[in-house]
């Protein structure tokens, strides 16, 4: 796949930052003209996984989060979101609907929010490393020499 | 302001705006469970006719609510969800505690 286009951006696991992020990566990825279901499955994805970040990775302190947004060729969007955080001790659990640690108010939804709303999430994690969420989406762009 | 509280005959009504995701999800359950406490609605009505945009934590927001409500011996009916937030209300699997009423019913008395 040909690389096109690329951002990345860097900030602080507080939640004020959250609609910052998708906001951010959303206003990048309206060049490829985007409906506005693909903009808003791309913002709810990218929600999610900012959050897991703040509730999850920094649970106790304040840390950065990484975003970096890749355009390919054939309007291919990907979406690398990394953390320096706790890391995820079994990611199949994680992954799984309804699971989750973050208590009452959390629904246990991220990741398969993430899974029903882009192509392909890939998910790597080291404990008292990190974790790197790898989101992509093609969109049925409207621009055809993308 | 990000929730209206509107109270009618023993119901309660929460109007919510805006954006929903963890961030905002605090004050408008601060906001909702306060009102809720102090006036014990039979009914509490979730109005997501103004949101125009939630991730997973709206869903979260609804769960914490339907706590509340059992504990305090009422229950909750959730209205409006837009359409572009139905696929997240599916995957939730909550239509299955049947507390989703279609149209606007609510909103033309409440005026």
């Amino acid at each position: 796949m040909k690389l096109k286009n690329e951002m990345s951006l860097t900030f602080e696991s507080r939640s004020s930052n959250e609609g910052f992020a998708r906001t951010a990566v959303s206003a990048f990825i309206s060049q490829l003209d985007p409906t506005i279901g693909e903009i808003t499955d791309i913002k709810t994805a990218v929600s999610e996984a900012v959050t897991n970040c703040i509730v999850h990775a920094y649970k106790e302190s304040v840390g950065l989060i990484y975003i970096r947004v890749k355009i390919f060729e054939g309007a291919v969007v990907v979406i690398k979101i990394r953390d320096k955080g706790c890391g995820i001790a079994d990611i199949e659990q994680a992954m799984e609907p309804l699971f989750t640690t973050g208590g009452e108010e959390r629904a246990g939804l991220g990741f398969a929010v993430m899974q029903s709303f882009t192509d392909k999430v890939k998910v790597t994690s080291r404990e008292g490393k990190g974790t790197t969420v790898v989101l992509e989406k093609r969109l049925m762009s409207r621009i055809k020499d993308v | 302001m990000d929730v209206k509280i509107i109270t009618d005959h023993g119901e309660m009504t929460a109007k919510l705006f805006g954006e929903i995701d963890h961030h905002k999800a605090r004050s408008m359950r601060e906001t909702i469970d306060s009102a809720a406490e102090r006036n014990k609605p039979t009914v509490l009505y979730l109005d997501f006719g103004g949101v125009t945009f939630m991730d997973s934590s709206g869903i979260g927001l609804i769960m914490g609510r339907y706590r509340t409500m059992k504990l305090l011996g009422g229950e909750v009916r959730v209205l409006n969800i837009p359409p572009s937030m139905e696929r997240m209300v599916e995957l939730s699997g909550l239509s299955a505690l049947k507390l989703f009423e279609k149209g606007c019913e609510k909103n033309e008395v409440k005026k």
